[in-house]
């Protein structure tokens, strides 16, 4: 196998390890549009991150923060329903890192890239990254995995139990954010959430405890980037969006097999 | 004798506005150890942001609210809606809020009679079901407070009174004073200490029966008052839950008879 096949699978699996928890949580809490928002300011933060001279995985995260944190104080004044804003922040996000990008004619982006994701070009480098990334995250997840599922069944309980709810909010923005920082590459902006919801989807009939569905969605998620890729490399097809396609592939086997009860 | 315990939560003046509405105006309310509150009141009343304000969940706009220091509260709030697609059981639930060992969830479930709910996905669960489940989770953290915010919503008349039987028997088993939201005195009358019958302001305080007789009481609630103190006149029993009647002496022989004295501040 060529080496570019083995860092795309190292990589992509790498990252669905890190979407299966993650986009179950985005499930559980209906979080779905929220995520796709962030995802969409990416490309603003990566033009950020070269405007400013800084790492853009470090611009992503940034930008995605503040996005998040936008949204968490236009959704609580309730003048427009949540959808809405979250379809305003999602597009004019996206449009201004296009227009961005075109302002900054001496920077060469691989717009397509960025866009759609360019898995058989992930370097050591990103792998590195992703890698590292990828297990504060965990770290971070396992450390406040009791919590953050009390704040996804209920913010009010949680809170009269003494539990820092807001700080727990944003802590899951910010585990989004980093997933977003460090997938970007592999399938790209636009379908960064498909990894984070369809492998998560998928397990959810076969799953008792919230631990099984966080790691059955990582399994399905590792399953779909080998099968993406191997038809990626026979087919001559793009990668990302292969990968998508074999996990909606499975999420469909997925509803037909027998479930498990309970 | 000592001096008067501290109350469990004190309200001074609270007062909570929102878009320029006044849902509250300048509450005054207190709950002392071991004692019951009901908050009645029409829809649209307050009483939910009440609770809230009183549980740290709304902030006041004005006015104080103060919880006693290191206070446990145990809270059943109104309803509950968890999606479909966490997996996740009734014994798992209650293990969510703090660090409790696998036994006493158990004796919870017991306690509040859904033991056998134990490894039923928790959405799957009745409504009658999820209030006592609620109920096991509030009294998981051996509150000194629980605070029910309408423990009957969806609960049909035979399972409220059992409800609230079960509520009356393990607050007392717990020793914790309670502030219970309703929307109607009859069914939680004998089980009340205080009533606070509140329409964005105080209308009026006291015992059940006095409340009953009050003129704002009256002019709030209309012919349904009426009724009530026609209730009153004859509830001198209680009905268990298999319908049984018991003398009520245990829960309605006047007021205040299980506090200690420096606890007497009914009327």
């Amino acid at each position: 196998m060529d080496d570019f096949m083995v860092r795309a699978l190292v990589a992509g699996c790498g990252i669905a390890a890190l979407a299966g928890p993650l986009g179950s949580f985005v499930v559980w809490r209906r979080m779905a549009y929220f995520g796709d928002t962030l995802a969409h300011s990416a490309l603003l933060g990566v033009t950020l991150g070269f405007l400013l001279g800084i790492d853009p995985t470090v611009g992503v995260v940034a930008v995605c923060v503040v996005l998040a944190l936008l949204l968490t104080a236009l959704q609580h004044r309730r003048a427009l329903a949540s959808d809405t804003v979250l379809g305003i922040l999602s597009h004019s996000s996206l449009s201004l890192g296009l227009v961005a990008v075109a302002f900054l004619k001496t920077l060469r982006v691989d717009l397509v890239g960025y866009l759609f994701g360019d898995i058989l070009a992930v370097t050591s480098d990103d792998i590195l990254r992703i890698y590292a990334g990828g297990a504060v995250a965990l770290a971070g997840m396992a450390l406040l995995w009791r919590r953050l599922l009390a704040v996804t069944v209920s913010e009010d309980l949680a809170q009269v139990e003494g539990m820092p709810v807001v700080a727990l909010r944003l802590a899951f923005m910010l585990l989004i954010a980093l997933v977003i920082a460090v997938a970007m590459k592999v399938v790209g902006i636009l379908l960064i959430t498909s990894l984070l919801i369809i492998p998560a989807a998928a397990a959810r009939r076969f799953a008792r405890t919230p631990e099984e569905m966080a790691a059955f969605a990582a399994v399905i998620g590792m399953a779909a980037v080998v099968a993406g890729m191997l038809a990626s490399l026979n087919w001559d097809l793009p990668g990302g969006p292969s990968v998508v396609v074999a996990a909606a592939a499975l999420f469909l086997a997925a509803q037909l097999a027998p479930g498990r009860s309970g | 004798m000592s001096s008067p315990p501290e109350p469990l939560i004190t309200a001074e003046a609270l007062t909570v506005t929102l878009g320029g509405r006044t849902l509250l105006d300048r509450i005054d309310l207190t709950v002392q150890p071991g004692e019951v509150v009901t908050l009645i009141g029409p829809n649209g009343a307050g009483k939910t942001t009440l609770v809230r304000a009183v549980l740290g969940l709304v902030r006041p706009t004005s006015g104080t609210v103060r919880r006693r220091d290191g206070l446990r509260i145990g809270y059943m709030p109104q309803k509950l809606s968890i999606d479909g697609t966490l997996p996740l059981t009734v014994r798992r639930f209650l293990a969510l809020w703090r660090p409790v060992s696998a036994a006493r969830i158990d004796a919870a479930l017991e306690e509040a009679g859904v033991a056998h709910l134990a490894r039923s996905p928790v959405q799957s669960v009745s409504g009658g079901e999820l209030q006592r489940v609620l109920l096991a989770r509030a009294l998981l953290s051996e509150p000194e407070l629980l605070v029910l915010d309408e423990p009957d919503q969806g609960v049909d008349v035979h399972g409220q009174a059992e409800l609230f039987n079960r509520i009356d028997r393990l607050r007392r088993a717990h020793g914790c004073g309670v502030l219970l939201v309703s929307h109607d005195l009859h069914t939680v009358m004998a089980r009340t200490d205080r009533v606070v019958c509140l329409n964005g302001h105080v209308c009026c305080s006291g015992r059940p029966e006095d409340v009953s007789r009050h003129p704002e009481y009256h002019a709030l609630f209309g012919r349904h008052a009426a009724e009530l103190a026609i209730y009153l006149h004859h509830h001198d029993h209680a009905h268990t839950g298999d319908g049984r009647v018991v003398p009520g002496a245990d829960c309605c022989d006047g007021p205040g008879h299980h506090h200690h004295e420096g606890e007497h501040h009914h009327g």
